[in-house]
């Protein structure tokens, strides 16, 4: 056979050469249009099939009471969530499923229809973990769990007002849990990670936002303090049939609170059914006309301005005092003549009224607001009232007569004790504070002389001669004042009494202060009757509690049964004995 | 090309095939021990979870109402008596 020599075999050889060329460059064409014009698309794609970013979560940081007790701490719990479109995609399954979350066949398939326009549904939130398990196992497709946390109060209803509450995504709604939600909460943070095909995370590419942790938090409360004065608070409010009641104890030397507590309550760990009035703060967001226990600050304005000694006498014959608008004030006893310290001990309306109206309404109106009243106690808690003082200008006479006596003037039961912490601190007042060791600074609101005068005419008050006498504890000295005052509505006085009592142990250096309001007890309303049988009760306990060295002991290192002539609560009161503790303090007519 | 750089291309290229292993070698490493510590990090997360618990638990068993009702009912204690306390100042 003849080779056949072709005959244009250059045109062949440039026709093979041009289609490789051609080829070549295509193929450079594509991979610079798959390496650079569309990296990006590429480079995203790829890395949704490996990359992934997660998110850290951080618990919420466990408050703890003065004693390293837990008072509210989150534990996990798990969130069953669906994605509805797949859910209903199997629907064979919903019955299992239904079951398995205790959930009604039909509700669920309605509210997976509803939102299956969504990719995510929670179906049952805050599971135990073991339970959350166990439904997973069932493998139905589009559903998946996810962690979330859930907070427990197992103080729960003692607790309750002080540290509020957070809501299901674990947010501060009320009460401390609101005021250091920042502190508590922390961050999550979020990281990327490769993710390898069996799901498992194989390397931390990057951290996007670094995960802060929430922080603990203690307290300045006291768990056992706290339980006591809720306990006898609740016993009083039973036996008196009275509605609703506060007792707030403050640590004298550092204004920090010990206990705070309010009834009725309700239980933190259960979301619903909760009356919302029961869920409010009364001892910092009420506010209630302080009655007698005011007239303390009246006479230390009158002590500042020199017009008064303590043994100043005053004539409070014949037992009323008609002001200029022709009202009248009343002493339940005419007791003729007083001197100043009397006046607290009796607590005497009229004495107070006379005294008031000696003083400048610019003095006395400036000796009251140095004390904190009109203000907010800078607490930090959320929702404090500042209570109402009004302004010097817009006291006439009968304003001034009555705001000497308790009257016409409003302030929060924490306010109360704060002022009664000034006295206690040889007249330096300090804001309180809820958290363990952080002590407010102090300014001098009366001079340590005055403070003094008046912590010992508060003393006479827990004698047998005195309003208090039932709020003696045995081996302690105690000052305090009772107090009574009717409940305001719709701009009168209607008869409903609110029973108060502040007072300070040990009187000889004062370690607690406490006031204790009771509002609207049936029967026997004097402060002296209902309020101070409290406080001595849970001082008696919170003294034991707090190691306090008794100051009232008469027989130090006595073997014989009694323990000396000492004054005691439970003492046998005379006739005359009962009508004095039967005292109106403050109770306009 | 001399013999010289010829023996040099090739004790290059055993190199260049000696780090790319190690470098496989060390990152297969790192993805275990990276493993390794999550696995470690979610059992202290774990751990820290059942501690809460626990806190949690101990609290409730703590709770002063309960321990009141055991002390006062079932153990029949009282607290004293201020006659039955004697103070010894030191």
């Amino acid at each position: 056979m003849k080779r056949v020599k072709p005959a244009n075999i250059r045109a062949r050889l440039y026709v093979v050469a041009m289609m490789l060329a051609l080829t070549s460059s295509a193929l450079v064409v594509r991979a610079v249009d798959l390496q650079v014009v569309r990296k990006d698309f590429y480079q995203e794609q790829g890395d949704q099939r490996f990359l992934r970013d997660i998110p850290i979560a951080v618990s919420r940081g466990t408050i703890f009471d003065r004693n390293g007790e837990p008072l509210a701490v989150s534990t996990p719990v798990d969130s069953i969530w669906a994605n509805p479109i797949d859910v209903l995609g199997a629907a064979d399954r919903l019955p299992e499923l239904a079951k398995a979350l205790g959930l009604d066949e039909d509700d669920l398939k309605q509210k997976l229809v509803q939102r299956s326009d969504k990719e995510f549904v929670y179906l049952k939130r805050h599971l135990n973990p073991d339970d959350a398990k166990a439904i997973l196992k069932l493998e139905i497709p589009g559903v998946a769990s996810e962690r979330e946390f859930r907070r427990y109060y197992p103080s729960g209803e003692v607790m309750a007002h002080v540290l509020g509450f957070t809501n299901i995504d674990d947010r501060g709604q009320e009460g401390l849990e609101l005021a250091f939600d920042d502190w508590l909460a922390g961050k999550p943070g979020m990281k990327r990670v490769i993710r390898d095909l069996h799901g498992q995370v194989v390397e931390n590419v990057e951290l996007l936002r670094e995960a802060q942790p929430g922080r603990d938090l203690t307290l300045s409360i006291d768990r056992r303090i706290q339980y006591l004065a809720y306990r006898e608070l609740l016993a009083a409010l039973q036996e008196h049939h009275a509605t609703s009641g506060s007792m707030v104890i403050l640590d004298a030397p550092t204004g920090e609170v010990l206990a705070m507590v309010n009834a009725p309550s309700f239980n933190p760990n259960s979301r619903n059914g909760a009356d919302p009035s029961f869920r409010r703060n009364r001892a910092v967001t009420d506010v209630v006309e302080p009655g007698s226990t005011i007239k303390a600050f009246t006479i230390s304005a009158a002590l500042e301005s020199g017009k008064w000694k303590p043994h100043s006498p005053i004539d409070t014959t014949p037992g009323t005092l008609t002001l200029a608008d022709g009202r009248v004030i009343r002493d339940v006893h005419n007791k003729g003549m007083l001197d100043v310290t009397g006046v607290i001990t009796h607590s005497s309306n009229v004495g107070a009224a006379k005294i008031g109206l000696t003083l400048t309404r610019d003095h006395m109106y400036d000796v009251d607001h140095r004390f904190g009243f009109g203000e907010v106690s800078g607490s930090g808690f959320p929702g404090e009232s500042p209570g109402l003082l009004p302004i010097a200008k817009m006291w006439g006479p009968v304003e001034q007569a009555t705001i000497a006596y308790g009257y016409g003037l409003n302030v929060t039961p924490l306010q109360l004790v704060n002022a009664y912490t000034a006295i206690a601190n040889d007249g330096r007042l300090r804001s309180p504070t809820f958290v363990k060791g952080a002590q407010n600074p102090d300014t001098a609101v009366i001079d340590p002389e005055i403070a003094a005068n008046i912590k010992r005419m508060l003393e006479t008050v827990v004698t047998p001669e005195g309003s208090g006498l039932k709020a003696a504890i045995t081996n302690y000295r105690v000052a305090g004042k009772t107090g009574t005052s009717r409940a305001a509505s719709g701009g009168g006085y209607d008869n409903r009494h609110i029973s108060l009592f502040v007072g300070m142990v040990p009187a000889s250096k004062p370690r607690l202060v406490g006031v204790v309001v009771i509002h609207d007890p049936q029967g026997a309303y004097y402060g002296g009757l209902v309020s101070a049988p409290v406080f001595s009760k849970v001082m008696d306990g919170a003294l034991r509690l707090l190691d306090v060295p008794p100051d009232n002991v008469k027989n130090w290192y006595t073997g014989s049964p009694q323990g000396g002539p000492t004054i005691d609560a439970k003492m046998p009161v005379s006739d005359d004995n009962v009508e004095m503790s039967n005292y109106a303090e403050g109770v306009p007519p | 090309m001399s013999l010289r750089v010829v023996a040099a291309m090739v004790i290059l290229l055993g190199a260049v095939i000696a780090s790319a292993i190690g470098v496989v070698y060390s990152i297969q490493e790192s993805r275990e021990l990276f493993v390794e510590l999550t696995r470690l990090n979610t059992e202290r997360d774990e751990f820290n979870f059942e501690f809460g618990r626990l806190q949690l638990e101990q609290a409730t068993w703590a709770e002063n109402n309960r321990i009141e009702q055991i002390a006062r009912g079932r153990l029949g204690l009282v607290s004293p008596n201020p006659a039955d306390t004697v103070v010894v100042r030191r």
